[in-house]
């Protein structure tokens, strides 16, 4: 049977084999709506078309950040290349690269410094993980009191399957020595100004050697997209963005904590429980970011929207850090009563789970909910926590719709 | 499918990963179109601000806080003690008015 999400496909196959048939291409051509409006204070952004991306929610242009439209997370638990979300820091952004001079470099506490070629690295034993990547930021704009910093809606995330060679690897290979305490990752994306503190993150040494973070160059299939970090980019499963560094070209094994300004003073979340303090204070000590917290969104149906009353059947997405969901619930009457929904295909544990619930709903406003629960047990707050970066959101989603 | 054919097609892939991998990249971004929206000292403001990022970077900041100024000067200061932006001390007031006063 034809759900509403095989229909859509099947209209925008159509609408590309009609764009590959006739000039006119008017099926492709036809132009969605200049802006969108994300739905907190001053949340009006372009539609923006960049090469390899379809139209996106423009964050900002230089540098460019690019939020995935929300209606994608219904089309599937991969989000497509083309729709997956850009963030950078730095504008010199190397638009130039040559994939041929391409070097990786593996150098510090090692036996035996490398330099490796993308052929070099194309041509090791690959593996591939299905995850979610996940901007530290995400969501920021529903942040109360508000916060400085990128004003995300929900959609700096995504799932997708990446290829490449684990990163323990090429540690392997160049000898991690005594006494290693942590990596650190640069790419090839600098800042403008040579007084701002290059993008350099690191992971603890354990954590670089698991076996699970990788070094990716295909996504879905694909090369990356060269705004996700073409040709090289690391991986890192259930952590925030911030560690998956783009165009990567340099890991560094050292013998001390590194303390350059995106690990020590960028990207930090208060030491509390959940990490959250009272709104509009500021925290007494922090530490990095680290963790996805568990979310879950509804994906079938839009805030506001007006549906006919009856069944119908609700589908969304949850995921966590990577214990695996082992339960998501919907409620349909405002979070008084809840009741679990089904769920999809396992992708792996850091992957989108799809789920879906099929709900009666009289005629009448209704304020729909849903709530995901990992296998360790942790859950979503249903009052936003709050920290002053902005980062973690994970308040249990309502969506308000009427049905009549 | 005979074996000729299949090696063939598997030269064919092999070809066109070189192909793909060797090609350089020149990506261009779209023309940007985020402006700074006129007010008081606009010419500072584009000379300080503009050279790092672009404009859109201040237009998305949330607007109708309760101190305009004190937010935008915590901004500033952020991007000289932090992002080492080489502002000049007789500027710092300036851009803070205009970014109070236009958004």
């Amino acid at each position: 049977m034809l759900d509403r999400r095989d229909l859509m496909k099947r209209a925008g196959m159509a609408a590309l084999i009609a764009g590959l048939g006739t000039k006119g291409a008017r099926a492709l051509d036809t132009a969605p709506p200049d802006t969108v409006t994300l739905p907190f204070g001053n949340g009006e952004r372009p539609l923006v078309r960049y090469p390899q991306k379809r139209p996106m929610i423009g964050q900002t242009s230089r540098p460019p950040q690019l939020e995935t439209p929300f209606a994608v997370f219904n089309d599937g638990p991969l989000t497509p290349n083309n729709a997956f979300f850009v963030r950078y820091h730095l504008a010199g952004i190397p638009y130039d690269l040559d994939p041929d001079k391409f070097t990786l470099e593996i150098k510090g506490k090692v036996d035996k410094p490398l330099k490796l070629s993308l052929k070099d690295i194309r041509k090791m034993k690959a593996t591939e993980i299905v995850a979610v990547n996940q901007c530290s930021g995400n969501s920021r704009g529903f942040f109360d009191p508000r916060v400085a910093g990128g004003q995300l809606g929900n959609g700096a995330m995504g799932c997708a399957r990446w290829h490449g060679v684990p990163l323990k690897t090429l540690l392997d290979m160049a000898g991690v020595q005594a006494g290693a305490r942590q990596v650190t990752f640069n790419g090839m994306d600098a800042p403008v100004m040579d007084t701002t503190p290059d993008f350099v993150k690191a992971l603890d040494i354990d954590h670089a050697r698991d076996g699970e973070v990788m070094l990716a160059y295909g996504m879905n299939g694909e090369d990356l997209p060269f705004l996700n970090g073409f040709p090289l980019r690391l991986v890192v499963p259930g952590y925030y963005g911030t560690y998956w560094v783009k165009h990567l070209n340099e890991i560094t094994v050292i013998d001390s904590v590194f303390d350059g300004f995106w690990m020590k003073s960028a990207y930090r979340i208060p030491d509390t429980p959940n990490n959250a303090i009272e709104p509009g204070t500021a925290p007494k000590a922090t530490i990095p970011i680290n963790r996805f917290t568990v979310r879950s969104f509804i994906t079938s149906v839009a805030d506001g929207a007006k549906l006919k009353a009856g069944h119908i059947m609700l589908r969304g997405i949850a995921f966590d850090s990577g214990k695996g969901i082992k339960e998501v619930v919907v409620s349909s009457d405002g979070g008084q009563t809840w009741t679990p929904a089904k769920l999809g295909k396992d992708l792996g544990k850091y992957a989108f789970r799809e789920w879906k619930l099929r709900v009666a709903l009289a005629a009448g406003p209704h304020d729909l909910k849903v709530r995901a629960t990992n296998n360790a047990g942790d859950t979503q707050p249903m009052d936003p926590l709050w920290n002053p970066a902005g980062y973690l959101r994970n308040v249990v989603e309502t969506v308000r719709v009427t049905a009549a | 499918m005979n074996r000729t054919l299949l090696s063939a097609l598997a030269a064919i892939a092999t070809l066109s990963i070189t192909v793909a991998i060797a090609a350089p990249v020149n990506y261009t971004l779209p023309e940007e179109t985020a402006a700074f929206k006129p007010g008081p000292n606009l010419e500072v403001v584009q000379n300080n601000c503009s050279g790092c990022h672009s404009a859109d970077y201040i237009r998305t900041q949330p607007q109708n806080e309760k101190s305009k100024k004190d937010f935008w000067q915590a901004e500033v200061t952020k991007m000289i003690k932090v992002y080492g932006a080489p502002i000049d001390n007789a500027d710092v007031g300036k851009i803070v008015d205009y970014l109070a006063a236009t958004y």
